[in-house]
């Protein structure tokens, strides 16, 4: 219903802004300067306004309207039913819609049938009373528009000024959701903190991991929430990582922005970001069932012990993927700088190689390093590769040939796990603060560093 | 032919030819940019390249280095000899010759390195100096030849790139002499700079005729009549007239030449 409202709504701010539009040119009568604004924008005007009165006049009469129905419902509810407990009395009123939509409810019974042609006329009216509202609401918008079409009408500014707020608005949105899922994330983590005690030290240097291992509801033994193990693995794994991404994409990036001939350029970079494109997941089973039983065969075949799950098959294939990312944001700068410094350098006499090593990558070097850390922070909460090939058991090691586990796939296995979620979400929230902690450090030591190269550089 | 030279003097005396060319022509690809050049470039002598934009004076400037070496479509063909060697030939290595055929470029171009940095740079490379000594002399030495000396010796660790306009191009040009070339190449080195930034330029040039053969290419022609000798008006690809500076601007031999100068082409 109010999908078609909503329609409806549209089409009227279309059709005045065609009629304020006409007006304007009618005013105009084809010379220009005549008007204060373009007859386009006395018409944008007009869609504005109609536009924001009819769909805010939906919503809002939408919502209250809604509101209002399950208030006077739940009270005939409580008048009728005074010791019912209020998880009932909501199931109820849950049971009177579904039967007044024709839905299946869960229950029958003369109070649900009475609360449901209640309901059915109460809805009724409500849906009357939004239609009414909103096109009600569009309609006078377009009339007040309309009237004031004239010569001296500064309708751009008013108009660009409504769009201004728009884009405010959605501005807004973007950054309160982020301070939203912030807020969310550090409320948890306190919430989870309470109930260890406090004892923040058992969760950052705690060597055992199992936090939902015989607990009841609300209670965590501080002495099972060591998060250590998580933070090595994810630590081991990275590193691992970023031994294999950092020089492979720094030497490509570095081949491919100065060495490689055009056509070998042109293949290779978008062979390269092809790479950058692939599902995470992918790279995951890749290294589960190729890359891992790989490791450990040859591990057999020279004597050494690898186990299937090992946090270097995690590793090496996560650097496998972020190669591409270190590669292309190189290249970018590499190629950034200008070629009036290579020129320079060739100039008297350096050799392209010298060029390279003492002009042009000093140069770049800022952009490299920030390239370098985004890296590090795309591995840490890198996820599904980790989930499928570096195993699930906390166990404390600084051997790569071992199963580990890190702090995504930790939270991965709270939330998929069957504990209720209002259990599983302290220790959960709280790996993800600590992961949104580290790399907000992170990102933000990479500008510090950035900063004092651009001082030496530039 | 042209072994004549007029010094700051007036008089002419006798130069040794530096770049001998013969029948150089210069490919962008399919585009025939420079054809059959021929040119004696002397010793210790400013010659000017001047002409309309698109002439091809710049890419002729940058074959006598083999700058036009980097540019994967160019093709060079022709005889071009150093002191009577040819540029070209393969035991030539471009990277030896540039340290010979030192090059300034349009924009100043120091590199993102303290002004130390960028002067020692060139002697660092080809290990010019033994101890830190001997490369502190020859910094100075560089700094002095482009007469930035006086305004840069407290700050050497300041950043190249701080200074003004004109700075940069003078430290480019220490950075140019400080492999001890024998022919310096500029591409119009004054063009991105102010007024009084050019005239010390130019000044500059006019000093390092004592120890260089100066090649400068120019869009300005009272900058060629200011500071050089030899004057060299390329067309079209063509060179159309080489002779004495004060020949080509007051008495040119081909009508072209004329129309340029005089203002009529370009």
């Amino acid at each position: 219903m109010s999908l078609t409202l909503f329609a409806v709504v549209l089409l009227i701010a279309l059709a005045s802004h065609f009629m304020a539009q006409r007006k304007a040119l009618a005013i105009a009568g084809g010379r220009a300067g005549v008007l204060h604004s373009r007859p386009v924008f006395h018409g944008l005007y007009s869609l504005l306004w109609v536009a924001l009165a009819g769909i805010g006049a939906l919503l809002v009469s939408a919502t209250l309207g809604d509101w209002l129905i399950d208030r006077v419902l739940m009270g005939r509810i409580e008048a009728a039913r005074p010791s019912m407990a209020p998880l009932e009395r909501q199931l109820l009123l849950s049971d009177a819609k579904a039967l007044a939509e024709g839905r299946m409810s869960s229950r029958g019974g003369v109070l649900r049938d009475q609360i449901a042609a209640a309901y059915d006329w109460m809805s009724a009216t409500r849906n009357w009373v939004v239609i009414a509202l909103s096109v009600g609401g569009a309609a006078v918008a377009a009339r007040i528009t309309y009237g004031r079409v004239s010569a001296g009408w500064r309708a751009r500014n008013r108009a660009e000024r409504i769009m201004l707020n728009i884009l405010l608005a959605m501005a807004t949105i973007a950054i309160l959701t982020t301070v939203g899922i912030v807020l969310s994330l550090i409320f948890e983590t306190v919430r989870f903190f309470g109930m260890i005690d406090w004892r923040i030290d058992k969760f950052i240097l705690g060597a055992t991991w199992s936090p939902l291992s015989g607990v009841f509801e609300g209670q965590m033994d501080p002495d099972k929430v060591g998060a250590l193990p998580l933070f090595a693995g994810t630590l081991l794994i990275t590193a691992i990582a970023m031994l294999v991404a950092v020089p492979i994409g720094l030497f490509s990036a570095i081949y491919l922005s100065d060495f490689a001939p055009k056509r070998v350029r042109a293949v290779a970079k978008p062979l390269l970001e092809i790479l950058a494109g692939v599902p995470t997941v992918v790279y995951g089973f890749f290294a589960a069932i190729t890359l891992a039983p790989a490791l450990r065969d040859f591990g057999e075949m020279i004597g050494v012990r690898i186990s299937s799950e090992s946090a270097l098959a995690a590793g090496l294939t996560m650097g496998i993927m972020i190669i591409p990312f270190i590669s292309s944001l190189s290249d970018d700068v590499i190629n950034a700088v200008p070629q009036s410094l290579r020129d320079g350098s060739l100039g008297v006499g350096a050799t392209e190689a010298e060029t390279m090593r003492l002009v042009v990558l000093p140069a770049a070097l800022p952009g490299i390093v920030s390239a370098a850390i985004l890296g590090v922070s795309k591995a840490i909460g890198e996820t599904m590769i980790v989930v499928m090939a570096a195993g699930q058991g906390a166990n404390l090691t600084a051997n790569p040939l071992e199963a580990t586990t890190t702090v995504t796939v930790q939270i991965v296995a709270l939330i998929t796990g069957d504990t209720d979620a209002e259990t599983a979400a302290g220790p959960a929230f709280t790996l993800g603060f600590t992961l949104f902690v580290m790399t907000l450090v992170m990102n933000i030591l990479a500008q510090r560093l950035v900063r004092r190269f651009r001082e030496a550089y530039e | 032919m042209y072994d004549t030279s007029k010094t700051a003097d007036g008089a002419t005396e006798q130069m040794a030819t530096k770049f001998h060319c013969a029948d150089v022509q210069v490919f962008y690809g399919a585009t025939h940019a420079i054809k059959d050049v021929n040119v004696d470039i002397q010793d210790k002598t400013v010659t000017a390249f001047i002409g309309p934009s698109g002439c091809g004076k710049s890419t002729f400037l940058r074959c006598l280095n083999r700058m036009n070496d980097t540019i994967d479509v160019a093709r060079v063909e022709g005889t071009i000899l150093l002191d009577g060697e040819d540029v070209y030939d393969a035991r030539v290595d471009p990277v030896q010759l540039r340290a010979k055929v030192g090059m300034v470029f349009q924009k100043p171009n120091p590199f993102p390195k303290s002004i130390y940095e960028n002067v020692a740079y060139g002697p660092k490379i080809h290990g010019m100096a033994r101890t830190k000594g001997d490369l502190d002399e020859l910094v100075e030495r560089a700094l002095r030849r482009a007469a930035l000396w006086d305004e840069v010796k407290d700050r050497l660790d300041a950043t190249g790139t701080g200074l003004s306009g004109g700075q940069q191009q003078r430290l480019c040009i220490a950075r140019a002499v400080a492999t001890e070339p024998e022919v310096l190449l500029m591409d119009e080195p004054a063009s991105a700079l102010d007024p009084i930034a050019t005239s010390q330029i130019e000044e500059l040039i006019d000093e390092l005729r004592q120890n260089y053969a100066v090649v400068i290419v120019t869009h300005s022609m009272q900058q060629a009549a200011r500071v050089s000798q030899k004057t060299a008006f390329f067309h079209l690809g063509n060179l159309v007239e080489y002779d004495d500076t004060s020949k080509i601007f007051t008495n040119p031999e081909d009508p072209r030449t004329e129309s340029y100068i005089t203002g009529r082409i370009g």
